[in-house]
């Protein structure tokens, strides 16, 4: 457990790496410059303009900005941002709770909703599992903007139940203010998650030691819940961390969408800006989610596969 | 002795895409209290379906005509509770041990589930229950394999733990179906030995399924050939060996490589084995017998009784211990 843990903290470290550079570079060649955004287009006086390519080192060579970067990030430090004159800590950390708000809403939603639906439909059978296999058809088929749009307009337009834009305050407030975004960006993902566990319950139903169970009198739900559920648990586990994993980046359309101040879209106005510094930083950010939640999946796969040792799956 | 199981006329049909497909028809066999029958028949002769007849556990849609009674109650008629207290008294040692115990549980777990859920035995008992059982089926340290996941055990063992747990909940008639076949050469053997002994020991109802005609022999009362979804032959075990009255039967003898003969005398039955619902009209074997003649061919076969045994083909009493000469032939 300590090996697997400290070897994924080494490949962590290692992915944060050359993800950074590849952010880094990328914003390097990218067109415009952080200055155009900060002067909004006046000249500036060739005094000012030097001070400030000073200060924020706009004039060194690529590799010794990155490392500047770098060696300030490994202290926790994710730089300034120039338009804003803020420190990109503040920034993330202001805008992070909204985020993990959003995602964790959308995966309670894509857990209770897809994994339950998906079981309902493989052991209903018949009319029922028509019912499920719809429903998941259509989900699945609609994009996060386009379910943020459509809720908005049901829900929050039509209705008048939700409020379509911002944040909120406090808890149920929050709640609500997030319902909507959380179903938009849940919607696609629990279709995902609904098939895949009507699949793997029915091939689970399917498997002999079931047959064996039931051959030996038990009660139908304890075949159920000890056999079928419990092994059709491990390939349910794994998508459901895979799609959490991508709800990190799918946060960013429906939190534009619904005007939300979450990391997701405050990237993409950071992006618009040319505001390298919060870019680079936030993408830092979610490539650790990301790893993180990626780690979690393996550990709980382990855990519930005997057969399975630590990290082979990502082998 | 008095029956414990009593298969009368069992026609079985399961639902496929294209309709219903006939697997067995018109099975009749008995077993008595303590007895061990025999099941024997080339891949597809129904075997299995019969087991599963039995055990209730045929698969969804299938329909079954006749009748199975087990200690005086309708089987096929069972329903809810009374159909799980029927199959708790029915344990069917599987051929695959490995695809047929839950991998993800430890061997504790499903040695002492059916204890544990339907006879509320404390978890305590239950696993010193299964520990015992262990031993008695020859596994050294037992309080160790109970903690292990079934991946950590070899075929044999676990075709053993199989054994000591369909004996563990005190079943009233055993069905094992090919139990030895997916294990090697010796682990046959002794697993064969410790599961024949300790039926004995305990006056257990067996039917025992096999390809292998002298193995039915060695540790079954009598034996019932199937063919093509029929019963042909019912006998003694240890007459059908050396002195079969069905022509089936006969090459079935002939078909088993001999320990102590040469590979010359090995002869497969010419022809393929057929199912039920592929079979010809009249006689089903007559595609394959030696023996065959055109009125074989005109009505369908019946059972009936010769010298102790009842055997299901017209020519029976003429060709009676002449059957496997032809077989040689
Ligand atoms: N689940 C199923 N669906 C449809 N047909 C089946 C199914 N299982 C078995 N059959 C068919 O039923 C017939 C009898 O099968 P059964 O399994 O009883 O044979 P068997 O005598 O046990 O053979 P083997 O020695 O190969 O185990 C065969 O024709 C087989 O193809
Ligand atoms: S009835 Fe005829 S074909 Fe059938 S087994 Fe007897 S001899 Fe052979
Ligand atoms: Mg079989």
């Amino acid at each position: 457990m300590l090996q697997f843990i400290a070897k994924r903290l080494a490949m962590l470290v290692a992915t944060l790496l050359v993800a950074s550079f590849a952010i880094y570079g990328a914003l390097y060649l990218a067109p415009g410059s952080p200055i155009a955004a900060l002067t909004g287009g006046r000249t500036l006086p060739p005094e000012v303009m030097a001070q400030i390519e000073a200060r924020y080192h706009l004039n060194e060579p690529f590799l010794t900005r990155y490392w500047l970067w770098l060696t300030a990030a490994v202290h926790g430090d994710l730089g300034e941002s120039i338009p804003l004159h803020e420190s990109v800590n503040t920034l993330i950390a202001q805008r992070i709770g909204t985020t993990l708000q959003l995602v964790l809403f959308a995966s309670i939603l894509i857990v209770m909703f897809g994994v339950s639906l998906g079981i309902i439909g493989a052991l209903g059978r018949g009319a029922v599992d028509t019912g499920v296999l719809f429903a998941s058809t259509v989900s699945a088929a609609l994009p996060a903007f386009a379910a943020a749009v459509i809720l908005q307009f049901i829900f929050g337009v039509m209705l008048g139940w939700f409020p379509v834009l911002g944040t909120g305050e406090g808890f149920v407030d929050t709640v609500k203010h997030l319902t909507l975004p959380a179903i938009a960006l849940a919607a696609t993902s629990t279709a995902l998650v609904t098939r895949v566990t009507r699949t793997a319950v029915r091939e689970e139903l399917d498997r002999e030691h079931v047959q064996t169970a039931v051959s030996r009198g038990l009660p139908w739900s304890d075949v159920v819940r000890r056999h079928v559920l419990r092994n059709a648990a491990i390939p349910i586990t794994t998508v459901v961390g895979i799609t959490i994993a991508s709800l990190i980046a799918l946060s960013a359309v429906v939190e534009t969408a619904f005007a939300l101040n979450g990391l997701g879209a405050y990237l993409v106005q950071a992006a618009q800006n040319k505001d390298f510094a919060v870019v680079q930083g936030i993408s830092l950010v979610l490539v650790v989610a990301f790893v993180i939640t990626n780690v979690v999946v393996d550990i709980a796969y382990a855990l519930l596969d005997p057969r399975v040792s630590l990290g082979s799956r990502a082998q | 002795m008095s029956e414990l199981l009593t298969v009368t006329d069992l026609t079985v049909r399961l639902k496929m895409d294209s309709g219903m497909r006939e697997v067995i028809t018109g099975t009749s066999l008995s077993i008595a209290q303590g007895e061990a029958m025999g099941l024997v028949g080339e891949s597809g002769s129904g075997k299995s379906m019969t087991a599963k007849a039995i055990a209730r556990l045929l698969p969804d849609g299938a329909e079954t005509l006749g009748s199975v009674v087990f200690d005086g109650v309708d089987v096929l008629a069972l329903s809810g509770d009374e159909l799980r207290e029927h199959r708790a008294q029915v344990a069917v040692v599987f051929q695959d041990p490995r695809a047929h115990i839950n991998p993800v549980r430890r061997i504790d777990d499903f040695m002492t589930e059916s204890l544990r859920t339907l006879r509320n035995v404390p978890k305590g008992d239950a696993r010193t229950r299964a520990a015992t059982a262990l031993e008695e089926v020859g596994i050294d340290d037992p309080a160790k394999r109970l903690r292990q996941y079934p991946h950590e055990l070899s075929g044999g063992m676990l075709q053993r733990v199989m054994i000591a747990t369909a004996l563990l909940s005190e079943p009233r008639l055993l069905l094992a179906d090919e139990c030895t076949t997916a294990l090697d050469v010796t682990t046959q053997a002794e697993v064969m030995a410790i599961l024949d002994d300790l039926r004995r020991e305990r006056g257990l109802s067996m039917l025992f399924i096999t390809h292998d005609l002298e193995l039915a022999g060695a540790v079954c009362d009598r034996t019932t050939v199937m063919y093509a979804g029929q019963v042909v032959e019912t006998r003694e075990a240890r007459l059908l060996h050396g002195d079969p009255l069905h022509p089936y039967s006969a090459a079935l003898v002939d078909a088993r490589p001999d320990i102590d003969s040469t590979a010359d005398r090995l002869r497969a039955i010419p022809g393929r084995p057929l199912s039920a619902f592929e079979a010809p009209s009249g006689c089903r074997f007559a595609t394959r017998c030696s023996f065959a003649q055109d009125s074989c061919r005109e009505h369908e076969q019946v059972i009936t009784e010769l010298d102790g045994g009842f055997v299901r083909c017209e020519r029976a009493i003429e060709l009676r211990g002449k059957v496997r000469e032809g077989a040689h032939v």
